[in-house]
């Protein structure tokens, strides 16, 4: 059942902490839980679970730790072990520490054959990791994902919320440059977004 | 061109608006159809012949009037965005530049069947579209389009936009509607079907973003000329996108009947083959459909011109022909390594297997590493048989048609270029230029 504020529980009560830090939604985060939980019908609040875990990520450095999960459990009054069942099946979930900019390159059918694995490469070199690897200073990550829906415009990569599409090298090294030089963290639901 | 009816006036500013789109005559088909009686905006879709374009093809009058309705019980309609089939872009396409096509879409199909709450189902990674659509949802709302009683019709219905977060299989409907419920998105064991049993046990009808939007000009246009409009049973206009080594790669709405020959050489659509180089092979329906040569995707085994229906691109069955599937139309010049290709295509579906059949879970693991040996010169001949055997093991033994999905470009590949599998085994890694070109490596 909801209580007067629309949430399952109250908030203030969870108390989960992870190295001697409280977690918790920022309020504007709260808020929107709160709407999304509503669009639901009583009872099936758990259909919430995939928007808040994007929330989650981006409350909380772009990735889902145990304590994060737990979190979002105790909002939804559900299971912790049903929350760790979805985070490990939808590979948007990052359940390890990312950079501030997870780059993602589509490397799917059309992708590949317009050059993903040009910018793939290349994107390893310049920045010295593997795919699947962050750098030392923790502001890049690269991982190869499956089609994007943008084989008209291949190749291409996301970051944050943003499709970069028909990719040069040119191209890439100046996206790469613009987030190195703004230095903020992107995340799918990007946080300026989280609003209620 | 043909006719234009989902991706008309795109031209015009602010069509991604409210306002922009009523100036185009935007939601003059919702007043239309709240006149109506909600049957008889099902029989428009029967009588307008409309296939769900997501893949499936089937008719969707007819998915419409299988939605059970139990006193009492409410129903669902979801609208399946979660466009994730490789070689796939329409939808996206349409809701980024369009999305209150879909919304005065979703209206309409819900008052006629029944829905007052109702479901987008947006990928995850597509964020930014779940963005512009909720825009578009609250635009409508405060137009009185949402909500109750809606333009004093005395129907309700409240619509919200739904995003997932990373897995192929949830474009399957009922591992959508698992995924919506807030699970892992495993497809469920049919019957029941999700027209009597879908979202949290109720009736539900899910369809794609497509279908949905072309609802609208079947309103407007009545469903007897939408179904003038093509050949045969595939009536309408169809969006397809276009990709690979074209000249003009996007997304083009046809009006079904075009020959495949005029969609890939035309000016109007894709501009022949980029760089001067011949035509090789396409996949027509997304990665999920069988590759064909040049020479069968342009003319049946029979020397018929082929056409972009459903009919004429099944042509010949398996043995000689394929799908319009999700009309993700990819396009591969000579160059292209079929191998190659269909490695990557078994990466995916080993990468987006749910795990819940052993055939597919394991099958497509398997199919996977041995094209990755073939393509690292380790292969001998007899692979090129335990390939055939395990996509016949897949195929038609699973849940959903997942598995037939990772089974079908393994076996069309092998089908029709069986001689480039052998080339590959007998040439290993001796062919120093060759091995380099098709691992895309640098020689040094």
């Amino acid at each position: 059942m909801l209580n007067e504020s629309g949430l399952l529980v109250e908030s203030s009560k969870i108390n989960i902490v992870a190295n001697n830090k409280e977690i918790k939604f920022s309020d504007d985060a709260l808020a929107l839980t709160e709407k999304l939980i509503k669009r639901y019908p009583e009872g099936k609040h758990k259909s919430a679970i995939l928007p808040i875990l994007h929330i989650a990520q981006a409350e909380f450095d772009g990735w889902l730790s145990p304590e994060v999960m737990d979190y979002v459990a105790s909002l939804l009054k559900i299971q912790p072990i049903e929350v760790y069942e979805v985070a490990t099946f939808y590979t948007m979930f990052n359940l390890k520490p990312v950079g501030k900019c997870l780059i993602e390159v589509c490397h799917t059918g059309p992708c590949w054959l317009m050059g993903a694995e040009d910018v793939v490469r290349y994107i390893e070199k310049k920045l010295g990791i593997k795919n699947g690897e962050t750098t030392a200073d923790g502001m890049f990550t690269l991982k190869t994902v499956e089609c994007l829906a943008s084989c008209g415009t291949a190749p291409m990569m996301q970051i944050g919320e943003t499709y970069h599409e028909n990719l040069t090298l040119e191209k890439v090294d100046a996206i790469l440059d613009d987030h190195r030089n703004a230095g903020v963290r992107r995340t799918h639901w990007e946080k300026e977004k989280i609003k209620p | 061109m043909g006719r234009q009816l989902l991706l008309d006036n795109l031209d015009k500013p602010g069509i991604n608006t409210l306002s922009g789109y009523q100036q185009t005559g935007g939601y003059e088909s919702l007043k239309k159809a709240l006149q109506m009686k909600p049957e008889d905006i099902v029989t428009e879709v029967q009588k307008s012949g409309l296939r769900g374009r997501g893949g499936a093809g089937f008719p969707t009058g007819m998915k419409w009037s299988f939605l059970a309705k139990p006193p009492g019980e409410p129903r669902y309609l979801i609208c399946n965005a979660d466009e994730s089939e490789p070689g796939t872009f329409k939808d996206r396409y349409l809701m980024q530049h369009k999305p209150h096509i879909l919304v005065e879409g979703m209206i309409i199909s819900s008052f006629a069947l029944g829905a007052n709450t109702s479901y987008i189902y947006i990928r995850g990674e597509m964020m930014y579209v779940y963005h512009i659509l909720q825009k578009a949802i609250d635009e409508a709302y405060a137009a009185g389009y949402l909500g109750k009683n809606i333009l004093g019709s005395g129907f309700d219905l409240d619509l919200h936009v739904h995003c997932g977060a990373g897995a192929y299989i949830c474009g399957e409907e009922t591992a959508l509607i698992e995924s919506l419920e807030g699970k892992r998105g495993n497809p469920r064991i049919k019957p029941p079907f999700p027209a009597v049993k879908g979202l949290w046990g109720c009736p539900t009808v899910v369809n794609n973003v497509e279908t949905i939007a072309a609802v609208v000009p079947i309103i407007r246009i009545t469903g007897e000329e939408y179904a003038k409009i093509g050949v045969g049973k595939s009536t309408g206009t169809k969006l397809i996108s276009a990709s690979g080594h074209i000249n003009k790669p996007g997304v083009y709405e046809i009006e079904l009947g075009v020959p495949v020959e005029e969609f890939i050489y035309s000016e109007q659509y894709c501009g022949g083959i980029r760089n001067g180089k011949k035509l090789k092979a396409v996949v027509a329906g997304g990665s999920s459909v069988p590759v064909l040569p040049a020479e069968l995707i342009l003319k049946t085994a029979n020397g018929e011109a082929r056409l972009m229906t459903y009919e004429s691109l099944a042509d010949g069955g398996f043995a000689t022909g394929t799908m319009l599937g999700s009309g993700g139309f990819i396009v591969m010049d000579e160059d292209t390594s079929i191998v190659k290709n269909v490695w990557n295509f078994s990466r995916f579906y080993h990468h987006e297997s749910c795990g819940q059949c052993s055939p597919c879970r394991e099958g497509t693991g398997w199919m996977y590493k041995i094209l990755s040996r073939l393509l690292d010169g380790k292969g001998e001949t007899k692979d090129i048989d335990l390939l055939w055997d395990i996509q016949r093991k897949i195929e038609g033994k699973t849940i959903c048609p997942f598995g037939d999905a990772a089974a079908w470009p393994v076996a069309a590949s092998i089908r029709h270029f069986r001689n480039e599998f052998e080339q590959y085994i007998s040439k290993g890694k001796s062919d120093v230029k060759h091995y380099y070109r098709i691992n895309n490596l640098q020689e040094s």
